[in-house]
């Protein structure tokens, strides 16, 4: 009995009236926990009761404390009759259970009734006395942290990434029991309701006991899903990243941290740290398609590499010197037979690997190697040398420790989609898995074997793709479904990269030891670096590359490129391959080098199938999904050149399925990348040259088409440095040759190089038009309506480009039905329909939102369904943030000068870099190749505008520079102040001091109460404490359909409902924000004959206490004053 | 192919000013819609008409959902369905029980019933003024009347306090209320010239002097009726016209200090008599409920219009009423100056703001 829950109930208020004779009524109150029940006094003949109650207190089991939601039902007592149930109150107690979180849940909470909606409020008080049970074998996992945030949390530092936890539960849906055909559609909703909470703790704390396991004490980038599977059940599942995290002090909180922590940026960043970063990206989508075979619940598998971009040739061949020694595998499962991938332990790679969590059931390999690795001398690295790659990469050496180190792992997943520095090296681009299933009974609930094997077999698909690309971890990780009937589309898809050992192997690191070694560790010879290898090598060489670069640069190897990519130098670096395009489901990295700002860019597409059943219709969907996947692909891609940007971060692409067709969207958003080359034109090209009226028919479009790019150019200012195009291609002697000398000391042969760099820019992408689909593919292309100006759009975290956010957010959510009359529609017919609703959805929003320009809509996500024949249904969550336009305009003003000085920043870091390189080649001499680059370096001072030492200054400070930048208003006059002298280095706009002002002012206005966010953040303000995960279903259900307003408003009433309930709770845990919303699940159903409609909506996010910037200055000033503060900011919040 | 539901819920809930009045106006959604594109919007924000009706769907129905809270405004500050900052909580409210004058004026004095309700669209028609937001305007006076007649205190103050009005807004309701509860007659021909404000006015007068919380500042009584012992003593004022010997005197008094002040002396000196009982005839017909209905219709009847055509300035009748009030103090036999006072201090007033010239 380690737990003791107590509630009291304080009173009731705007009770509905429920006894028509006296206009009152006469209420009391049910406390249900577990299996024990309290009751309060009947408060008669009143609309507002003050029951007062005593202390209601239950003794429990951690493990139900866990599991179970306190429920509270308020009922209207009744001396004749049964007594009326006026409405429930839900209560997740989970955030109680945690020292760090939320002490007591006191506040008014809605009375929710599935029939009625919300009926009054009542005020509870409830506590929980919890001792911790130190029993090995408990089955509870009290006390593990929850995150919804899929970044570290910013009041925390990351000691360990563990990674993915997953679980689930399945249950039969006591919608479909055979009791539900006598009880009440009340009391059925209820059950689910109750079930689904249940569930949903039972979840967690399974989860929980494998983050304990593994050594971790917390969840972050938690992900629960229902699939509501109908006859065959209902399964919850959830997926997480298990970390190691610790609290930063209030007090170090309150000093050090303060400019970022506000900011979009991890809480990792502010140490002064540069990125890591290595090699490659490439844009590739391998899409495995999973063919239904003849056992179509058993999987199978085709999987069909879907090569995106088919109208490019590789035209690189060059035949330098592979990076890599050994040769990946591509597309090979495991591979066991190269040595380093999986062979023997080298002795470095036991650095990586003892860090590892001790977690047995999640290491694949045999623990040996710790042992080995323990025993290892420091001088591994000339072992690791003499064993094969002598002058060989080390980088790759110890890429390969990491990897290993990962491999361990049944899955090298993590959900999290942006990192502190150091943990993502390089990104290979998107993963992605699906596979279509036939439903069938759960037998037996405690053994839900057949979904666990579904999803282990696309997660291992994940991992062999992450494979093929040369990753050892997938990134940005998730999984959905959609279920129509009983087929089931299981989809994951993430990012392949990979990763630092820092985070894999101790935690934080501290930055300056990091950056203060480096120099040291290159500039000293050969041997030097042989004996620091154990220490300081896997620090030092995987951060060389400059972390504006370093994730796009390839990691797989570009002699066996999984997929037909061009490959060019690195425009930012100049020294490392990266793709043309890149993909990922990822956040855009804080640290990259962004040219302009970011878009939001869909593909959508819509196909027709025709009804069938069974296993017919598994291998129909299966059939068309390859299709749909190739066309989503060629339309971002189409969007993306034309928008004249090179990368997308945050994809997502949603396939549903409904009886008559299948749906896909993919979202993203569109960033022009520095280090990537620009994309190269498009050009439409007929196949019959002969005929005048087309041939004027296809320049026309041409012209549209060039047009259209050029104004996204200048409304996204997309204007690629010309700086790094002269220092390429130009005749400008210094730069050039500089480059070239560096080349020449990582590759092998000059001519290759030169060949690299011209080309690039000269390909255009060719749509052929020979067929209608061109036709329409140009089409779609051209319908997406520009955005009224002053509005910007993303669905990632961070708007790339807009840093200077004002403290005004609205979230809202929108849902469109749309009915298909006509069933005889055509592809394109149906595909327009679609992109219509789409954009008549955005247009909707720009206008709803006017009032906030210039503003951003953030965090845009959509969702589709069809929930019947000829209905699609799409919604909308997303947060729109104004900022400040004058700002802006200098931002765009100075963002030339900015790559300017940082490309020269970074040159003067490959300097170090190039050291480094000439120490491990032992061919060359490290003498002469030093006075080699310093005379370089000499010889044209003026090309570097920097000084040296500067700019290792600058370097040291960039990272956290750039926060300071991306949260102008969060900032200090003392910070300011300290930053001021850098201001060339990392220009901060010079806006930022008056925007400053504006937002103080600004701060005072805000009225609102519990503000929400998807994102993982709230502008203008440091978060200060989580209060724990929120994650709540809702079912609602009417049968008189016309009197609440119809479908619309009916929807509209449930979704505020939703909305007031969650800040109800949120406030009742003391907090005044719930960050990393989500609305999961928005499921709405009508029958308009019989007046009837149902909907289901299931939300998450994080409860926060914030604090606004103005106040924590006052804060900063006594920090002895700022628990108070925080206090104080939380009731206002109540 | 339709769009079969379209909602859109923000964590705050988003409210167009401009939607908001045209939906208190009773603008079906196609007619805001009409009204909104006339106004240019489309083409300042780029948005095509299909936008405008989803957004103003949208506004409509969000504006449906809040009324109920509406009518009871204080609940809408901590209801929890609807995130409003307090500043657009005050618009909501403010605009959602403005009234147009013109309505108001047709149904002031009249008893607040089914019956008259039935007959607001007969209202609707001469005002122009769509049926809907008579109702609601109408509603909005029921509901306070309804709340404020049973409470105690100042009226103003309940108004300002129950319904969260801004004070002038407080202040033009009590005289709503006023004027229903006492059921004055405001809709005679010869009152038309007189505006709601001109009414307004004179109910604020009669509140704040002839109710009994004007007195004795009490709580126990309410500012809604007229102090009854008041009205029984106005009785007492005839004297200045049955007594014959005061009634000169008082004439001479005032003669005396008009004379070669105004042009109009003629006709004073000759109309005093008349004038002077029409004043003190309605109050002492005042403690008849019937009479004090018809105190407006009195008031122009038997005293504004006569100056009227004896083209007084207003400067002519404040003058005179001044003396008219004054000289009553020097006659030895009257005893009732405290009445006097409380009388005349609001017919001169009333008179002033309703002498038109």
């Amino acid at each position: 009995m380690p737990g003791k829950l107590k509630v009291k109930i304080v009173a009731g208020r705007h009770l509905p009236v429920m006894d028509r004779a006296s206009d009152l009524t006469d209420a009391f109150v049910d406390v249900k926990f577990g299996n024990t029940t309290f009751k309060t006094d009947v408060y008669p003949k009143s609309l507002n009761p003050q029951w007062n109650s005593e202390w209601f207190k239950f003794e429990v089991d951690d493990e139900d404390l866990q599991d179970e939601p306190l429920q509270i039902t308020v009922l209207d007592h009744d001396t004749y009759s049964a007594n009326d149930a006026i409405g429930k109150v839900y209560i997740d107690i989970d955030p109680l259970l945690c020292s760090e979180a939320a002490t007591v849940i006191s506040g008014w909470l809605p009375i929710y009734d599935t029939i009625h909606g919300i009926r009054g409020e009542i005020n509870v008080l409830v506590k929980v006395d919890f001792f911790n049970d130190l029993n090995r074998f408990r089955q509870s996992s009290c006390g593990v942290k929850f995150f919804c945030t899929t970044s570290i949390p910013r009041c925390y530092r990351a000691v360990m990434v563990h990674g993915f936890v997953e679980e689930l539960v399945v249950n039969e849906d006591p919608e479909y029991q055979w009791i539900d055909r006598i009880r009440t559609p009340r009391a059925s909703n209820e059950a689910r309701q109750r079930l689904i909470f249940l569930m949903s703790g039972e979840l967690q704390r399974k989860i929980g006991l494998k983050v304990l396991e593994m050594g971790g004490n917390a969840v972050v980038g938690y992900l629960q899903c229902f699939d509501l599977e109908g006859e065959s059940g209902l399964v919850v599942r959830a997926i997480g990243t298990a970390c190691t995290l610790e609290k930063i002090s209030t007090l170090t909180s309150a000093s050090a941290t303060h400019p970022s922590n506000s900011s979009p940026s991890k809480d990792m960043k502010d140490s002064p740290q540069a990125a890591p970063s290595t090699l490659g990206c490439r844009s590739t989508h391998s899409s495995p398609v999973h063919s239904a075979s003849g056992r179509l619940s058993q999987g199978f598998s085709v999987s069909v590499p879907t090569l995106l971009f088919a109208g490019m040739k590789p035209r690189h061949r060059s035949s330098e010197a592979p990076r890599f020694r050994q040769c990946r595998p591509v597309f090979g499962e495991e591979a066991p037979g190269i040595p380093l991938s999986s062979g023997p332990p080298t002795p470095l790679r036991v650095q990586t690997f003892s860090s590892f969590s001790p977690s047995k059931s999640y290491s694949r390999q045999s623990s040996s190697s710790d042992t080995e690795l323990s025993l290892t001398p420091k001088t591994g690295m000339g072992s690791g040398g003499s064993a094969g790659k002598e002058a060989g990469p080390l980088k790759a050496l110890l890429r390969q420790q990491t990897q290993s180190a990962l491999e361990q792992r049944e899955y090298p997943f993590f959900t999290l989609t942006s990192f502190p520095p150091g943990f993502l090296l390089h990104v290979g681009g998107v993963v992605s898995a699906r596979s279509v299933k036939l439903l069938d009974r759960i037998h037996n609930p405690d053994e839900p074997e057949t979904r666990d094997a579904w999803w282990e077999e696309i997660r291992q698909e994940i991992k062999s793709h992450a494979k093929a690309l040369g990753c050892h971890a997938v990134l940005g990780y998730s999984e959905s479904t959609s279920i129509c009937e009983e087929v089931c589309i299981l989809s994951a898809s993430g990012t392949a990269a990979i990763l630092g050992s820092r985070f894999v192997q101790d935690g934080p690191l501290d930055t300056d030891y990091r950056l203060s070694r480096q120099p040291l560790v290159f500039s000293t010879g050969a041997e030097r670096v042989e004996g620091d290898m154990g220490s300081s090598a896997s620090l030092g060489f995987e951060e060389v590359a400059p972390p504006g670069c370093g994730f796009c640069h390839i990691p797989y190897d570009e002699l066996n490129i999984p997929f037909p990519a061009q490959l060019t130098y690195c425009y930012y670096c100049r020294r490392f391959k990266v793709p043309d395009v890149l993909f990922t489901t990822i956040d855009l990295p804080t640290e990259a080098n962004v040219t302009g700002k970011g878009c939001l860019i869909q593909a959508r597409l819509c196909r027709t199938k025709k009804k069938a059943q069974g296993e017919g219709n598994a291998t129909a969907i299966s059939n068309l999904l390859p299709f749909l996947e190739y066309e989503l692909h060629t339309q971002l891609m189409n969007k993306l050149k034309l928008r004249g940007m090179n990368s997308l971060f945050g994809l997502r692409i949603q396939i549903s399925v409904g009886e008559t067709m299948l749906l896909g969207l993919a979202s993203a958003t569109g960033v022009y990348l520095t280090a990537l080359p620009s994309p190269g034109r498009i050009q439409i090209a007929g196949k019959t040259p002969s005929d005048i009226t087309y041939e004027q028919h296809i320049s026309n479009m041409q012209k549209k088409i060039n047009d259209t790019i050029a104004k996204n150019k200048e409304l996204y200012e997309v204007n690629p440095p010309e700086v790094v195009e002269e220092m390429i291609g130009s005749p400008i002697p210094e730069p050039r040759q500089r480059s070239r000398l560096l080349r020449s000391h990582s590759e092998s042969s000059d001519e290759v190089t030169e060949l690299d760099l011209s080309h690039g820019k000269k390909d255009a992408f060719v749509l052929e038009i020979d067929d209608t689909d061109a036709v329409e593919d140009i089409h779609a292309l051209l319908t997406d309506s520009p955005m009224p100006p002053g509005f910007y759009s993303c669905n990632t975290e961070i708007m790339p480009g807009i840093q200077n956010w004002t403290s005004a957010i609205q979230m809202f959510t929108s849902v469109r039905v749309f009915r298909l009359n006509n069933a005889n529609l055509t592809n394109q017919g149906l595909n327009k329909i679609f992109s219509d609703l789409c954009e008549n959805l955005l247009k909707s929003l720009y206008f709803k939102l006017r009032s906030m320009i210039p503003c951003c809509l953030c965090h845009l996500n959509f969702t589709v369904a069809v929930p019947e024949d000829e209905l699609i249904q799409v919604a909308v969550t997303a947060v729109a943030m104004s900022f400040y336009k004058d700002q802006t305009l200098e931002n765009g003003r100075q963002s030339g000068d900015k790559t300017l000085i940082k490309a020269i920043t970074e040159n003067d870091e490959q300097l170090q870099f190039n050291l480094e390189l000439n120490a491990e080649s032992s061919s060359s001499n490290p003498l002469s190749s030093t006075k080699g680059l310093s005379d370089v370096s000499g010889s044209h001072p003026s090309a570097r505008a920097p000084p040296v030492d500067y700019s290792s200054f600058a370097d040291r400070c960039s990272s956290w520079i750039e926060q300071l930048r991306l949260k102008a208003h969060t900032i200090r006059r003392g910070s300011v102040k300290t930053t001021s002298s850098l201001e060339k280095a990392s220009p901060l706009p010079e806006g930022r001091s008056r925007s400053l002002q504006s937002n103080r002012s600004y701060s005072g206005s805000s009225v609102t109460v519990v503000k929400m966010t998807p994102l993982s953040f709230i502008p203008g303000a440091k978060i200060t404490k989580y209060l724990g995960i929120i994650n709540m279903f809702f079912i609602r259900e009417t049968s008189s359909l016309r009197e609440e307003g119809g479908v619309s408003g009916f929807l509209h009433t449930f979704i505020a409902e939703v909305f007031a309930m969650v800040r109800a709770h949120v406030a009742a845990l003391g907090g005044n924000a719930l960050v990393s919303y989500s609305m999961k699940e928005c499921v709405f159903m009508e029958n308009p004959n019989k007046n009837q409609a149902q909907s289901l909506i299931n939300v998450s996010g994080d409860a926060v206490i914030f604090v606004r910037e103005s106040e924590l200055e006052a804060t900063s000033v006594q920090p002895q004053s700022a628990a108070t503060r925080e206090t104080s900011n939380g009731g206002d919040g109540t | 192919m339709s769009v079969e539901l379209d909602v859109f819920v923000g964590n705050t809930t988003i409210m167009d000013k401009e939607v908001y009045q045209l939906w208190l106006n009773g603008y079906t959604v196609n007619d805001a819609v009409k009204v909104r594109i006339e106004g240019g919007i489309m083409e300042e924000c780029e948005a095509s008409a299909e936008v405008l009706l989803s957004d103003t769907m949208d506004q409509y129905r969000t504006f449906q959902m809040c009324e109920r809270l509406l009518h009871h405004p204080a609940k809408l500050a901590n209801q929890l369905l609807f995130q409003i900052p307090p500043d657009r909580q005050a618009m909501l409210i403010e605009r959602y029980y403005a009234f147009d004058d013109a309505f108001v004026r047709e149904v002031l004095g009249k008893k607040l019933s089914k019956g008259t309700k039935k007959d607001l669209d007969d209202v609707s028609a001469k005002t122009g003024i769509m049926l809907k937001s008579c109702r609601r305007q109408f509603d909005n006076f029921k509901r306070v009347f309804k709340v404020v007649e049973e409470l105690k205190g100042p009226l103003v103050e309940n108004i300002r306090q129950h319904f969260l009005l801004p004070d002038q807004l407080a202040r033009d309701y009590a005289a709503i209320v006023f004027f229903a509860n006492n059921r004055f007659e405001t809709g005679k021909k010869k009152l038309q010239y007189l505006t709601f404000h001109d009414f307004a006015f004179c109910a604020g007068q009669l509140i704040n002097h002839w109710t009994v919380g004007a007195v004795d500042n009490m709580m126990d009584d309410m500012d809604v009726d007229l102090d009854k012992e008041f009205l029984q003593d106005l009785k007492d004022l005839k004297i200045l016209i049955t007594d014959k010997d005061l009634l000169d005197q008082h004439k001479s008094l005032v003669c005396t200090a008009l004379r070669g002040k105004t042009n109009v002396f003629n006709e004073m000196e000759a109309n005093f008599k008349n004038l002077s009982r029409s004043l003190v005839n309605i109050a002492a017909k005042l403690i008849n409920a019937k009479d004090v209905r018809d105190f407006f219709i009195d008031l122009v009847e038997k005293f504004i219009e006569p100056c009227r055509s004896d083209k007084w300035t207003s400067i002519d009748v404040n003058l005179y009423l001044i003396h008219y009030t004054n000289s009553v103090h020097i006659l030895d036999t009257f005893k009732h100056h405290g009445v006097w006072n409380r009388y005349m201090g609001v017919i001169k007033s009333c008179i002033l703001r309703m002498y038109h010239e």
